[in-house]
């Protein structure tokens, strides 16, 4: 199964969970998997349109999803997507 | 280059880089030759800068408005006790220069805006952007573009640190992946909390700082292959890493210098009548308290806060008021308070739009101000 590292500024969502095993065959499939499970993770990963935010990048392995077909990047058995965040803590 | 120098004493001190055969004399005269802006000398400014004064750049900018806070210590190893209340930049200069007399450091004890970015960023080589909110994090990324210097890229929240180098020139004379690119636009105000609201293990700023002040040695010195169209993962909690590719965003534009708090989301208060929120002092709390008046006081903190100090206050966490909302209905004042009165006053105007509320009033600098000013044996945080 493939599986989806959730960040920590969005595991409040998942009860804490760090990771999300998805069947689905596609980036779009997968995150609409993760987000059945975990409604209140929709809000902070679609807009209004259902698109991904612009502030949040996903990653199939070590590449940017827009760099192959984008939510229609096909995803194998054992394949890790990462949903990147932006993040701005540092001086404070 | 040719015309930098290292005397012996300094032979003697950066002895452990020169018999590195890649780095040798040159690299470390490389090092003393350059400058280096240290933007933010917090958590992960700390650090950085502490280790680059240690390897020997030669000249260092560092540029902090703030002062020291008791609770900054937790991570902040560039400070001590008796620096809390005085100004960072220049204490973190003396803590430099006693680390190594052979520096350079000038502060700019200034707060970075659009008006002074470029200026201050076009006197150095490289810089560190250790800030801590997406308003400076573009500002940086913007002016460095603008100016042709690579911005050695650093972030954390709670356990999770992000590394990168961005706008750096690569060998065929174009500069790689920035910010924007990554990131072309910031998380509306309040869906991504910061440091202060969402905590940092104190540990992280250390690690992933670290690696910011290898990446700013390794770009200067030219050792090696910076972190340049690549983003660096750390999770802490879990030890796992990954390092992603960063690519080029053909649509990202940076013409010149903008209003970042716009651009982030973040709006001058414009108080009209309906929205405005009444508050009262901790003076006047205890006077309603000592005088047995019908108040009723509700905490809008988490239960673990709560849980260090309170003031009995009925606790009705932020993220619950309006599903709690009945519970706010009383005869006479209801007074609600948080840590230092920016939840407190959220809460209300949340309940003041909803059910049209007049009796709510914030306790100006919550808690904080009480364990201040009328209970000091309260405990704080």
């Amino acid at each position: 199964m493939a599986k989806i590292i959730i960040p920590t500024p969005l595991r409040k969502f998942t009860d804490n969970q760090s990771t999300f095993d998805t069947t689905g065959v596609t980036v779009k499939e997968a995150v609409a998997e993760l987000i059945t499970t975990h409604g209140d993770l929709a809000k902070h990963l679609l807009d209004d349109d259902q698109k991904i935010r612009s502030f949040i990048r996903i990653y199939l392995g070590e590449d940017d999803i827009n760099a192959l077909d984008k939510e229609d990047t096909a995803v194998a058995e054992n394949d890790i997507i990462s949903i990147v965040p932006a993040i701005a803590g540092g001086s404070i | 280059m040719s015309e930098v120098n290292l005397s012996a004493a300094e032979m003697a001190r950066y002895a452990r880089h020169i018999t590195i055969p890649e780095f040798n004399v040159e690299g470390q005269k490389k090092l003393k030759a350059a400058k280096v802006l240290v933007i933010g000398a917090g958590g992960l400014g700390s650090p950085v800068l502490l280790y680059l004064a240690a390897a020997g750049i030669g000249h260092l900018g560092i540029v902090d408005f703030d002062v020291v806070d008791e609770s900054n210590l937790q991570r902040q190893v560039l400070y001590t006790v008796e620096d809390i209340g005085k100004s960072k930049a220049e204490n973190a200069k003396k803590r430099l220069l006693a680390l190594n007399p052979h520096l350079e450091v000038t502060i700019h004890n200034v707060r970075i805006t659009s008006d002074n970015a470029r200026e201050i960023i076009s006197q150095y080589d490289v810089v560190a952007d250790g800030t801590d909110n997406f308003q400076t994090r573009y500002l940086v990324n913007d002016a460095c573009v603008l100016e042709n210097k690579t911005n050695v890229y650093a972030s954390i929240f709670r356990f999770e640190g992000q590394v990168s180098v961005f706008n750096y020139l690569n060998e065929d004379g174009k500069r790689g992946p920035n910010y924007r690119d990554m990131f072309p636009e910031p998380p509306p105000p309040g869906l991504v909390p910061n440091c202060a609201e969402g905590g940092v293990i104190g540990v992280l700023p250390g690690i992933i700082g670290s690696m910011q002040a290898l990446e700013v040695i390794k770009v200067v010195s030219g050792v090696g292959t910076p972190l340049a169209g690549r983003l660096f993962l750390l999770d802490a909690a879990t030890f796992e890493t990954r390092t992603l590719k960063v690519y080029k965003n053909p649509n990202t534009k940076i013409e010149g210098l903008i209003d970042y708090d716009l651009f982030c989301g973040i709006h001058p208060v414009k108080e009209d009548e309906a929205n405005k929120v009444k508050e009262v002092s901790v003076q006047e709390l205890k006077g309603f308290i000592d005088q047995k008046n019908d108040i009723k006081l509700i905490d809008v903190r988490e239960p673990f806060e709560y849980e260090i100090a309170n003031l009995n206050a009925e606790l009705i966490p932020l993220s619950s008021v309006l599903d709690a909302a009945e519970r706010f209905k009383h005869s006479d004042k209801v007074i609600v308070h948080c840590k230092s009165g920016a939840r407190s006053a959220k809460a209300i105007k949340l309940l003041q739009e909803e059910l049209e509320l007049d009796n709510l009033y914030n306790l100006k600098g919550g808690i904080l101000a009480y364990a201040r000013e009328i209970d000091t044996s309260l405990q704080t945080y």
